[in-house]
Parts: structure tokens; sequence; C-alpha cells
């Protein structure tokens, strides 16, 4: 714990670099992948190609990515873009099937009503079917974020400069402590971000406070026999 | 363009696939490492993870600890888990192999919360009427598990088992720079040589046998479907929007989207 | 005989769905219990095969306290139907009725057998044997599901709302089958419905229920026809809107006489004596 006291800039500092370098990602990847989940859900065609391709992506193991992906851009092999790059296809693989889905989720009552009501396709996708989807939304885009912050500390290995450094570092230097600080931290930007996300979701969101689980409902109503 | 070319016709000399060369070569040991360590994390996650969720779908107890479990085990950064566990497993167990053990270890932890949502989701999914009807049948309860609520789960288990193969796979790579053989090596090595080739083909060759074997997983998945099953996976043709109204609560979103997502 | 003594049973969530219930249903006949929503009949059923187990009271079976036995192989002799079907999916037909005589640890190839006796016994095709559940009608599904709660033989046979996700000739129809079952077979069967008319196409003994499982009335169709116990009972059979009360009707020139409600509503014309 002295450790922390003594280099509590650096890890700062790296905890600071660590979040930024998520933070593009997340909301990148999100605004990508919900027009593509859009479209994958409009066109049956187009879709089994966009849920394919964000497959194949997701595949793509991450160390051999982040060394791909510089020799693709031309960038250098320890250029910090390269990871954020990967990062967001990482993130645009995640959240368009979930995307695809929320949308197609959304009840096919409301959607009707709101045709019948007179909305352009435009405002009804703005007033109807993204506000209703966005419970969904939401959930994937924590998992999103959860995912793409572990992530960035593999960049290390490269030499970006996150908090994957103090775990390379801490094995070097055969010191758990700095290990364990550096896991703590990450776990701290991953609630942090969560916690940004629950409230967003609850402002923009007011309608969805109450989610009582059908299934506990029921178990209690049939009455399970020994 | 070039690189990526001269990196293939690396990858495709035979000299690199010499027998009793110097480490990393020759490459089919490597890959048969690789999947030797995958196919043995796999494996021991499943036996932990498996019952877990089989048990915890069917009884309904314990739902807030998987969904909570899940969601942390996706924040733990991997890299962070492999250098911890090897510093702890090293005070222990001798230095040769440590790196192995530190590893299988790392692996198993990161595969167990993908089959343990499989499991438990998969279970869960299948028709409370069937399992009703089962009971009432006069089947006692691991009856109902092995002969109704499993055989109807299989996609959603293998899903689960898909995704931690992929992230084993993945974090199998990263192991390499704590000493574990497998596919990473040829990376490092390019890394510390200076070596495109190796460097590039080494990428490749991992995301190819990941492709490779995910695809097996898929077909198994797919074949895996019979009637009354309740989730096909990620190649279900029908939208969502297409279940009948009782299904709609089953949106939970952690187990949305057949490759279970956690981290890689 | 299946007896209730005293049977109360309130759920974890509060809910009070039977209380104080105690009825004998004799032994090889048709009983049904009839009711709304909150009647408690499916409660009340799914405690003679231990489904639900009731807060207090005793539920005997030929004498036996139900709660005194192992649920598992309890339920091996008593045959349930739903009205979901409950068939599993993914094996055929003739595995599905073969289910239980399975577990029992009948060899397969009789079962199998037994199996397609079994569809001849509740009207069905043999060639269906090799079917799977999601091939058949609505109607076929439900014979099925009845030819499966027979194949243990049991002597009792459990009926929750079966026919209700069929089309109303169909149902019709699986009445008339069920009938000439009962009369066949002469299993205890208890039958669970929110239907009036099913109940008194089918029953040798009606239990009209309240909400709570309070018994309104008992005893066979023509006594509850003819004799309604209070203004709930009358309310319930449709006596209050007239449909009950009939009368003959004949006009000059019409070929047959004309049966006709309270209201005058046409309810069927005048056969021959039986």
């Amino acid at each position: 714990m002295s450790w922390l006291v003594d280099n509590f800039g650096l890890v700062a500092k790296l905890t600071g670099n660590h979040a930024a370098l998520s933070i593009i990602p997340i909301i990148l990847g999100f605004a990508i992948a919900v027009p593509l989940g859009w479209i994958a859900n409009r066109w049956l065609a187009v879709r089994s190609v966009i849920i394919a391709g964000g497959s194949l992506l997701y595949t793509i193991p991450s160390l051999p990515l982040f060394v791909i992906l510089p020799y693709i851009l031309g960038t250098r092999i320890t250029d910090e873009r390269n990871i954020v790059v990967a990062l967001t296809i990482y993130a645009v693989a995640m959240m368009v099937r979930t995307a695809a889905d929320a949308l197609a989720a959304v009840p096919a009552d409301a959607v009707e009503a709101s045709i019948a009501i007179g909305h352009s396709r435009w405002t009804r996708f703005w007033l109807v079917e993204f506000p209703l989807s966005g419970p969904l939304l939401l959930a994937g885009l924590r998992v999103v974020s959860a995912s793409t912050i572990a992530l960035v500390s593999v960049g290390a290995i490269i030499g970006s400069a996150n908090l994957g450094y103090l775990f390379t570092n801490g094995k070097q230097r055969d010191f758990l402590t700095e290990i364990l600080i550096g896991i703590g931290a990450s776990f701290l930007i991953a609630l942090v971000f969560d916690i940004v996300l629950v409230v967003l979701g609850r402002i923009l969101m007011p309608w969805n406070l109450r989610k009582r689980s059908t299934a506990q409902r029921s178990s209690a109503n049939t009455g399970q026999g020994v | 363009m070039q690189f990526f070319l001269d990196a293939l016709r690396w990858l495709l000399d035979p000299a690199n696939y010499v027998a009793g060369a110097v480490s990393p070569l020759p490459i089919q040991d490597r890959i048969g490492e690789h999947l030797l360590y995958t196919f043995l994390a796999v494996a021991i996650a499943s036996i932990i993870a498996l019952p877990l969720g089989f048990y915890i779908g069917h009884t309904g107890r314990g739902r807030q600890f998987v969904i909570a479990f899940t969601g942390m085990m996706r924040a733990l950064p991997t890299l962070g888990l492999l250098m911890a566990l090897f510093l702890i497993v090293g005070a222990t167990v001798p230095f040769t192999q440590a790196a192995f053990v530190a590893s299988i270890i790392a692996l198993v932890i990161l595969a167990i919360p993908s089959i343990l949502a499989g499991g438990y989701a998969g279970v869960e999914s299948v028709d409370p009427q069937t399992v009703d009807s089962g009971r009432a049948m006069g089947m006692t309860e691991i009856q109902i598990l092995m002969r109704i609520e499993i055989p109807l789960s299989l996609p959603l288990i293998i899903a689960g088992i898909r995704s931690a193969v992929l992230q084993v796979i993945a974090t199998a790579v990263i192991a390499s720079y704590i000493s574990l053989g497998g596919l990473g090596t040829i990376i490092s090595s390019g890394i510390g040589l200076n070596d495109n080739d190796r460097i590039l083909g080494g990428a490749i060759l991992v995301t190819g046998v990941a492709l490779v074997v995910d695809g097996v997983l898929a077909l198994l998945q797919r074949l895996s479907i019979r009637r009354g099953s309740s989730e096909s996976g990620p190649n279900k043709k029908m939208s969502v929007a297409d279940h009948s109204d009782r299904r709609r609560w089953r949106n939970q979103p952690s187990m949305k989207g057949k490759h279970v997502q956690v981290k890689k | 005989m299946i007896e209730f003594q005293n049977v109360s049973k309130r759920f974890p969530d509060g809910t009070l769905a039977v209380e104080d219930f105690s009825l004998v249903l004799p032994s090889n006949k048709a009983t049904v219990f009839v009711g709304s929503s909150g009647s408690g009949k499916t409660t009340l059923i799914r405690m003679i095969n231990r489904m639900i187990n009731p807060t207090s009271g005793t539920i005997l079976i030929a004498g036996e306290d139900v709660s005194g036995l192992n649920p598992v192989s309890l339920r091996r002799k008593i045959g349930y139907v739903l009205q979901a079907t409950g068939l599993l999916p993914h094996r055929r037909v003739v595995d599905n009725i073969a289910s239980v005589p399975r577990l029992n640890g009948v060899p397969k190839g009789k079962a199998r057998h037994d199996a397609l006796t079994l569809l001849d016994t509740v009207g069905l095709d043999r060639s269906l044997a090799e079917r799977y559940p999601d091939q058949l009608s609505g109607g076929q599904q439900q014979r099925v599901g009845v030819a499966r709660a027979l194949a243990s033989d049991p002597d009792i046979l459990l009926m929750d709302e079966p026919f209700g996700a069929v089309d109303p000739i169909v149902r019709a129809e699986l009445q008339v089958e069920l009938n000439r079952l009962q009369r066949e077979l002469n299993k205890t069967t208890v039958f669970v419905t929110h239907n009036i008319d099913e109940a008194f196409a089918i029953a040798d003994q009606v239990v009209i229920l309240r909400a709570g499982g309070v018994i309104a009335q008992v005893g066979t169709p023509a006594e509850i026809l003819s004799n309604p116990a209070d203004d709930f009972v009358s309310t319930f059979i449709g006596a209050d809107k007239g449909k009950r009360t009939l009368h003959l009707q004949h006009r000059e020139g019409d070929s047959a006489t004309l049966i006709v409600d309270d209201e005058g509503r046409p309810a069927g014309i005048l056969g021959d004596d039986k």
C-alpha cells in the first residue's frame, strides 16, 4: 500500500490514460453499431452478412489484432491509435448483434401504432424504436464498456501507457502488489463507467424503473412439488 | 499489402514445419500446444461450470449470483490475472512448471463465466410446461435435467463453450509472454527479432486457428438443435421479434447474443 | 377413491388458493371441478399428485395419505394431462406415449408396441407414431397427451383443462372420446374446466367452486340443473339468463317442434323419446 502512495502520480496517470483509451471505442462502437443493427433489422438479406461479419471480427484474438493493425493502418506498432481502432472494432462487433436484437424486440404494436399516427421513418426511429430498445441497448453497452476496459491492458505488451504497464512491470519486478493495484484500478474504472451508464439510463428512460422478474412470479404460482 | 504476402509466404514455407527446429518453430508444434492448452482449460472449466450452471438453471437459485459474477469477470483484465497468477504460483511451484500451471489456472478462470452462463441460460430457456409435465409424469429431478433440459439446451451450452474457447485461444497468445508455449511465441519472437514475417505470420496464424475452431463449434451448435430447442444461436434465421409473447421476458441482456460476451 | 380432508393451500406470496376443502371423489367415476379463475381448481388437482403440497389438511388415495408416499413413484401411477400438452418436443409421438413405462423399466420394444395400441385407443392413426409433436394438430396432440397418461394403466387420471386450447368442434369430439374412454376403462378421472357445459357433458359428479376452493354445490349434472343450490350456482350455470329453462314451440307448418329458451332463442328441435 505504501507503494501506492509513493507512486500515486504514476498510477493516476496510467489510470487516466486507460480511461481515455476506453472512452472512444465505447462511444464510437455504439454510434456505429446501432445504425448497422438498424440496417440489419430492416433488410433481412443484409442481416446475416452484418451479423456474420461482426462474429468474424469478434473471433480475431486480441493481441494478433493489435499487431496486425499497424500493417494495415500504416502506423508504428507502438502507436496507441492501433489500440483504439482495434477496441472500436471489437466494440462494434459486440454491439451490432445486441443492437439488431434490441431493435427487433421493440413491440410490433408500438411500431405499427406510430406508423398509423403518421410518423416518418426518421421520427419513428428517434421517437419510438430507439427509446423502446433503450434498455436492451443499455445492457449491451454496459457489456461493451466492461469488456473494452479490460482489453485495454493487453495493449501494454506493445508499449501502450495504460494500467497494463503495472502488470508487466509488476511481473518483471516480482511485485504482486503492483499487479493487484493495477487490477483494482481497472475494476474501478469499469465500475465508474458502469455507474455513469446506469445513471444515464435512468435519466433518459424514466419509464423503465420497475423491472419485475416474471420468472420469480411464475415459479411461485406453479409451486413446485417435492 | 506486401507485408501480408510476405507473411503468408513465410507461413506456407515448408522449412518452418521441420520437426525438431529451434523454438518457436516448427509451426505445427506450436499449433498443437496451443490447441492442447485450450482444450485442457475449457475441459476443466466445463467440469466446474456446467454442473453449477445446470443446478442454477434448474432450481432457479443463485441467478443473481451468476449475473453478478459474469458481469464482474467481464471487467477483469486478462493480462493482470495472468501476471498475478504467475507470481502467486511461481512462489510455490518450480519455475519450469510455473508458467504452465499459472496459465492454465488463468485460462480456466477466464473460461468459467461463459460456460456457466451457457449452462444456466440453456436450462432456464426450456419451456417450463415441458419441465412440469416431465415432473408430473414421475421423472426425478435428475431425470428431468438429463432427459429434457440438457438435450433441449445444447445449442446454448455449446454457444457458451464457443465463447470460452475464443477467450482462451486469445489469452493463451498473451500467456506466451510468461513463457507458456503456443502460437504467441511466434509473435513474441518476431517482435524480439524485429521480423515482420514472424509477427504478422503468427498473428494471421492465430486468427486462422481461432476461425477454424470457432467454425467447427458453430457447426456443432447448429447440429445440436433439436425440435423444441428454444434457441438456435447466432445462426438463427428469424428475428427476435418473431418470438411469441411468453418468450419476450427472456430478453435478459447479459445472455442475449449467443456469443456470451466475455473479454478476450 | 380420492379423499380431501380439510385441505388448505396458502402460497408463499400470500394467496389463499384453497380453504378448508373436504370432498370424496368416488372411484371409477369422472369428477369435474368447475369454476372461474381463482377458484383453486388447478391447485386442488395438482395436490393429488403432489405437484403442490397442501399447507394443511390431508389427501388420501385409496385410504393412504399421499404425503407419506414417494412423490416420484406416486406420479408414475397417476396419469396427468395438461392444457399445453407438455409433450416432449424432441421425442417422437410413440416415445412420448411410452415415457412412463420406459421410466418404469419396461423394455423399449414392448413399450413402443403398447404405445401403438394406445394410439388406437385414443382414436389416432398409427401412422402418426413416428412424427414429432409439432407436426400434429392441436386436437391430435391432446389425444397423444391422453394416450401418454394412460400408458402406465393408472387407476387415476388427472386432466387440467385439457381441451381448452382447441377449437369448439374438436373440443366436442374430444369430449365424446373421453366419455367413450371412461365407459371402456373405468378410471377414476378428475377433470378441471371453467366451462360448465363441458362439465355437464363429461361428469358423473360435478363440483362447482367459488373463489378460494369453496364448494358451491356438488351433484350429478341432473341434480344441479334441477336444483341449483343458490344464486351463485344459478348464475354460473346460466339458469338466471333463462338459458336452462326450455320450452316447446310449434308453429303451423313447421316440420318439427322447436325448443326455445326463456328468451325465445332456439336451442334445438324435439327428437323422439329416449
